[in-house]
């Protein structure tokens, strides 16, 4: 974007968006340097939802940091528990079986339609379309539902355990989750008729927040931003994990990397993970729930590094074990969030202050796995 | 994780330690037994002077006795025995194992090594992840290469992150966690870093290392030359201590730090030593 034009004559005005501001998704804070209604630049603020959880997490058993995960990303629990308990798998060698995987696969892309909902209704509603947002939490009220039925919770699922599964689905629920994909996949048509040919949406979002693929790699962003952009990348099937390589589905990819094109990848990837589930629940095996955990975990000393699609994006930890405490010497988690806001200030340079909104959502953050 | 379990169970079996089938005896009953060999065969770092500080300093506290006192019975009591132990015997380091014989070096591997004979790159693979040991000052020159050779072609930076080994003498890992988005393969960039010593910032190869670094910054202390922004991320800008470093107490600082620093040190080393000797 080439600097952007003086309106007036007048000097630079800076000023606070948040950090407590609705369209700011929580405690966010960007410090915005305006010429006029335009942005020359911006800074971003966070850190005001740091817990600590990397530190808390080396002070913890194996198994009880399953729970400190779902505070990350709390509106995709399962899929922060999936990439943590497969990465302490991957350190102890350990082999899930079939099932486990199967339902954690099914758990991840519910928790993905679920996360997308919360998305695409909040940043509607950021730009102006409040309705949509009333739809978006009916349908995902359904998800919350089915996995309040399998594990008795609606937003901290801790769903996951080391070598498997805590619970095997109750009766009936695989028929309830193929209910679930027959009455979600009309409702994506239905938001795409409020939405994707809204003049009013089309203005708002068409040619907001450009980014190339070249710079969206080296930037590092991941998940929908990147895809967005045109880059063929999905951690589910560059580096399959769970039951996704037995699994077919499509990487929905954008050509122009604007707002508007990260809109449509996300609604087309809910109808993907439509596909995934009524493949995943009606291939469903027999068997074991839990492989052969040994029964005080300690992986033996050394470190890896494990990555899955989140919602948001690559969600990847990096774990050391010292091998000889019960709890990890060191853990990382690669937020996807936090990698993908920073490109926040290069997304709404030259841009409207109601634009920086429309960045802000299409990004997709969580503050609490931006600061964890 | 399919691709790890085909992977692994040869690789975990050499080292006797496959938590397969009946992993339960030998994780339960002697758990040094297989650790002891791999930190004998890790790289040649010197045996780490201990890093507690001289008893000089245990003088001191009474003062503020109360918190010492309690604190060790309090650790020993319940639940926070390992942690305890851990600090016994502080881990200077991981294992870093070589690649084993039946282990074929993939071609982005060699491609780094060969690029940089005279730079002493040390290759470690463990459960299915190659990692490229870089000495701090070719970290850069490493990075830029591994990101434009056409073999290696890392054009994506996953993660860039430190591990903090108080006991070992460069304390710092700082880990690049690398991806290509053409040939799909990875790598990890580590390099050993002394405390206060300038790390070469990534930022000018891949610019999403950016607050990655100053994560790295802001949590372990750990400075990067050429950083173009390096300020506290998450943590407010006038806060003291890096919080991830190991010797930051995990309860915070407290109000005493705040008040006056250097009576919170002497009482955090009195801790330390009695963890210890307790």
């Amino acid at each position: 974007m080439e600097a952007p034009r003086p309106m007036f004559d007048t000097d630079e005005l800076v000023i606070n968006m948040g950090p407590q501001h609705p369209a700011t998704h929580g405690v966010l804070r960007v410090v915005l340097k305006l010429d006029g209604e335009r942005v020359v630049d911006a800074d971003v603020v966070i850190g005001y939802l740091h817990r600590g959880i990397e530190k808390l997490s080396e002070n913890r058993d194996w198994t009880q940091i399953v729970l400190l995960t779902d505070r990350m990303d709390y509106v995709a629990a399962a899929t922060n528990n999936l990439g943590y308990v497969e990465t302490v798998e991957k350190l102890l060698s350990l082999e899930v079986p079939r099932r486990a995987r199967y339902i954690r696969t099914i758990l991840a892309e519910l928790q993905r339609i679920a996360s997308h909902l919360v998305w695409v209704g909040s940043h509607a509603m950021d730009i102006g379309a409040v309705t949509v947002f009333l739809y978006m939490l009916r349908e995902r009220e359904l998800v919350l539902d089915l996995f309040e039925e399998y594990c008795g919770a609606r937003l901290t699922y801790n769903s996951m355990r080391i070598g498997g599964l805590p619970l095997d689905i109750p009766p009936g629920w695989d028929k309830k989750v193929l209910g679930f994909c027959d009455l979600v996949l009309p409702k994506i048509d239905e938001y795409e008729q409020l939405l994707t040919h809204n003049r009013i949406w089309l203005e708002r979002t068409r040619g907001i927040g450009v980014i190339s693929a070249e710079e969206a790699i080296a930037a590092g962003l991941c998940g929908p931003p990147l895809r967005g952009s045109g880059v063929v990348r999905d951690v589910r099937k560059d580096e399959p994990y769970a039951a996704y390589d037995e699994l077919e589905f499509d990487i929905p990819i954008g050509s122009r990397g604007d707002t508007y094109d990260r809109y449509l990848v996300r609604l087309e990837e809910m109808r993907q993970s439509v596909r995934i589930l009524r493949q995943a629940v009606e291939g469903l095996p027999e068997g074991p729930i839990v492989g052969k955990v040994p029964r005080l975990i300690k992986p033996p000393a050394g470190e890896t590094y494990h990555a899955n699609e989140s919602p948001k994006g690559e969600i990847g930890y990096f774990i050391v074990s010292d091998g000889k405490s019960t709890n990890p010497y060191r853990l990382r988690v690669r937020p996807p969030s936090f990698c993908n806001l920073q490109s926040l200030p290069r997304l709404v340079r030259g841009h409207l202050v109601a634009d920086v909104i429309a960045v802000i959502g299409t990004i997709d953050i969580v503050l609490g796995e931006v600061d964890r | 994780m399919s691709d790890s379990t085909k992977n692994n169970p040869p690789d975990a079996a050499n080292r006797e330690n496959a938590p397969q089938d009946g992993a339960e005896k030998p994780q339960t009953t002697g758990p040094a037994a297989p650790v002891t060999p791999e930190g004998a065969a890790s790289p040649a770092d010197a045996p780490p002077e201990p890093a507690a500080p001289p008893a000089g300093a245990a003088a001191a506290p009474p003062k503020i006795a109360p918190k010492p006192a309690a604190k060790p019975a309090g650790a020993a009591g319940e639940g926070h025995k390992a942690p305890a132990k851990a600090a016994a015997v502080a881990p200077t380091g991981p294992p870093d194992p070589p690649p084993p014989a039946d282990v074929a070096v993939p071609a982005f591997v060699a491609a780094v090594q060969q690029a940089f004979p005279d730079a002493g790159l040390q290759v470690s693979y463990w459960v299915g992840d190659w990692t490229v040991i870089v000495p701090v000052a070719r970290l850069a020159d490493v990075a830029r290469f591994a990101r434009d050779n056409p073999a290696t072609r890392f054009d994506y930076c996953s993660d860039v992150t430190a591990v903090d080994w108080p006991a070992r003498t460069p304390r710092f890992d700082v880990v690049c966690c690398l991806y290509s988005t053409v040939h799909r393969h990875r790598l990890r960039l580590k390099t050993r870093a002394a405390d206060g010593e300038l790390v070469p910032s990534v930022t000018g190869v891949w610019s999403g290392a950016n607050w990655l670094e100053r994560e790295v910054f802001d949590m372990f202390g750990v400075r990067f030359a050429g950083h173009p922004d390096l300020r506290r991320i998450l943590m407010p800008e006038e806060w003291q201590g890096h919080p991830e470093r190991k010797d930051y107490p995990l309860e915070g600082p407290g109000e005493l730090l705040l008040e006056s620093p250097q009576e919170w040190l002497k009482l955090r080393q009195a801790d330390d030593e009695a963890d210890v000797s307790g």
